[in-house]
């Protein structure tokens, strides 16, 4: 179990791209970090620089209280879970899960004993003698977790391990990895580019976009005071409404109303921030929209419209009726965010 | 009517011409061998009056005795036995030695980031434009300045370098999952290891195949063995069968029947092989789920 420490670390690739931009955060003892954020940005990049098959550019990496820039992958005492799960496929169960003890000149009773242990842990006890080719994809998922508990490192680092199985497999595989997590307690970095898995996993989510670390926080703080307009439009789905407000003498002017609210006065242009279900249908509020289109999804009603000409989204539960048309509605002030127009930044209030 | 409706089979034309095809093609290979074991069953002097025929004649134990035991030289060692040992040596140790040298050669261009990797690549690729019978006389001189005439070693070694394998390799190695790699690292396998333990069980179908392929190939060298070996305990079944049917002492025929009969023993290791190693092939590309 370990703290992760990173200063300032940088990666640039050797054509000259610059993958990840100067990074400074820390990692608390048996966290889990979940790093979020679309395609390309940096988030394979920067749990590669932990586990240490990338190398760092530039800043200092440290794992518990000694700084691995240097550090072998086998020495950092970590263990990784990869995507397509990486198993050894002329070995068996029982020898992909042990080959890191064996290599590590571990007793052959103690690995027997620990392969054991770890199999029953993730029921994979009637699997040990089968190869990889002969199991499932959550078994396989399974063995490659296996692989990763077995050594006990001081941290786990899993690349979207879940992406290639099934959308039932994968709530359940979330459910299952996080509970291991929570029993054995080691510190773990997971990379998804899947919100769902950032916000009912994680301890903290380090939201990046473009090699930038654009918010750190727990996901209810991701979600309630997102730091950016990107941030508050890739977390959340259906995302945050963002609407362009003008300054007026009295407040904030959306639409045809405005809004008492006393926002110190930079002279930026602003943008106001509004989850769909925060949204309140109300006969009597101050605003209106024309509703066009209505998502039927079960549980909950989503609502697509116009408020002036800005498209809007309401979250509505399933007991209310609506139809298309023109909807009423209120908007409690303290649930809004804002941010600057120009840098997409959040504007505290 | 009854509930056993069995669907009719058909011959259909594709399958009868499927058939004819693989027929003829089995005849032709087989037809010339089977020539040979009747012209191993008659004396020689029969062989030269009538030629090919469908008469089976009675020296066949006695023609395979002389074939495997008896010497055809001066010396006495060149026997069938020593001669087929020399054979396998020569064909294991040339595929085991290309297998092996091809394989470390492609592990270090796919995965060490050497300078020059690719050059390198290619500048053993285009070697194989360079085939031993262009390169026969340097070959030689080296050989037999180092004293390894008449030795398995100077049969075997300036043989072994092998473009072809290392390009086999090389195309195999890229395109193990880079994940792989990575996990085995993690996993604590240093490169001997992940060569070892990893790289070498996933490459067991490529190197059935290869091993196919340069046992034969080692087993058929004839040129090589020829300017090499000079002493009979050394020659191998290929270079001793036509020495078998060259001598010509006085009134003597060429033992024909012996010779014959020889060329047919050379031909059955390799179909061994074949038909061993295929088996394992077949179940390893089956088996595998890359
Ligand atoms: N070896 C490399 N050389 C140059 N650029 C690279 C290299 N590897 C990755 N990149 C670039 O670095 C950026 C970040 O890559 P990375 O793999 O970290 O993305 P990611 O966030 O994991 O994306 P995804 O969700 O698709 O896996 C990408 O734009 C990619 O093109
Ligand atoms: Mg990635």
């Amino acid at each position: 179990m370990a703290v992760v420490h990173f200063d300032a670390v940088q990666k640039v690739y050797p054509n000259g791209f610059e993958a990840v931009k100067p990074a400074s955060f820390y990692i608390e003892d048996g966290e889990f970090v979940v790093l979020v954020g679309p395609s390309g940005c940096g988030k394979s990049t920067m749990l590669r620089m932990i586990a240490g098959l990338e190398e760092i550019s530039n800043g200092v990496l440290q794992i518990g209280d000694r700084v691995v820039n240097d550090i072998d992958p086998a020495d950092r005492d970590i263990a990784m879970v990869f995507q397509n799960y990486a198993l050894y496929p002329h070995m068996s169960v029982r020898n992909n899960i042990g080959y890191g003890l064996k290599n590590r000149a571990v007793p052959r009773d103690v690995i027997a004993a620990k392969v054991d242990e770890a199999a029953k842990m993730l029921n994979l006890s009637d699997y040990l003698d089968r190869k990889p080719s002969q199991l499932s994809g959550g078994q396989r998922q399974r063995v490659a977790m296996g692989r990763a508990i077995v050594r006990d490192p001081a941290l786990f680092l899993f690349d979207e391990p879940l992406s290639n199985l099934d959308a039932k497999l994968r709530n359940q595989m979330r459910i299952e990895i996080k509970a291991l997590q929570r029993r054995l307690g080691v510190t773990s970095v997971y990379v998804t580019h899947d919100q769902v898995e950032a916000m009912t996993m994680a301890d903290r989510i380090i939201v990046m976009n473009g090699g930038v670390i654009e918010q750190i926080g727990t996901p209810s703080e991701i979600y309630q005071s997102p730091a950016s307009t990107f941030v508050a439009s890739f977390m959340g789905a259906p995302p945050m409404n963002l609407l362009e407000v003008t300054r007026a003498d009295t407040g904030l002017r959306l639409a045809d109303q405005i809004l008492p609210l006393d926002l110190p006065d930079t002279g930026a242009e602003l943008i106001l921030g509004i989850r769909p279900e925060d949204i309140i249908p109300d006969p009597n509020g101050p605003f209106s929209i024309m509703v066009d289109i209505v998502e039927e999804l079960g549980a909950h009603r989503l609502l697509h419209g116009r408020l002036g000409d800005q498209s809007v989204t309401v979250h509505v539960p399933k007991d209310y009726t609506v139809a298309e048309g023109v909807l009423r509605f209120a908007m409690p002030i303290e649930v809004l965010s804002f941010f600057d127009a120009a840098s997409g930044q959040r504007v505290s209030r | 009517m009854t509930a056993t409706l069995k669907p009719r089979k058909r011959l259909r034309l594709s399958t009868v011409m499927d058939h004819i095809v693989l027929t003829l093609g089995a005849l032709f290979m087989l037809v010339p061998m089977l020539m040979v074991l009747q012209l191993s069953t008659v004396p020689d002097a029969e062989i030269i009056q009538r030629g090919p025929s469908l008469h089976i004649g009675d020296q066949l134990d006695d023609n395979f005795v002389k074939a495997m035991f008896e010497a055809s030289g001066f010396s006495g060692k060149n026997t069938g036995v020593s001669m087929l040992m020399n054979s396998f040596i020569l064909g294991i140790g040339f595929a085991v030695g290309k297998i092996i040298l091809g394989m470390m050669a492609a592990y270090a261009i796919v995965y060490f980031r050497l300078r020059f990797a690719t050059l390198a690549f290619w500048a053993i690729f285009t070697t194989l434009l360079l085939p031993l019978e262009v390169r026969i006389l340097p070959s030689y001189e080296i050989v037999q300045s180092l004293g390894m005439l008449n030795t398995y070693q100077g049969l075997i070694i300036p043989l072994i370098a092998s473009a072809t394998a290392t390009f086999f390799f090389r195309q195999f190695f890229m395109s193990v999952p880079e994940e792989l790699v990575e996990a085995a690292r993690i996993d604590g396998a240093g490169p001997v290891k992940f060569f070892i333990d990893i790289l070498v069980p996933l490459s067991r179908t490529m190197i059935a195949a290869m091993f196919i392929i340069m046992f034969v190939y080692g087993w058929n060298q004839y040129l090589w063995p020829t300017m090499i070996t000079t002493e009979e305990d050394m020659y191998t079944l290929v270079r001793g069968i036509k020495q078998i049917i060259q001598v010509f002492e006085g009134t003597n025929l060429p033992e024909y029947g012996r010779g014959n009969l020889l060329a047919l023993i050379a031909v059955i290791p390799p179909v061994l092989i074949v038909v061993f190693f295929q088996s394992w092939f077949v179940k390893g590309l089956t088996e595998s789920d890359k």
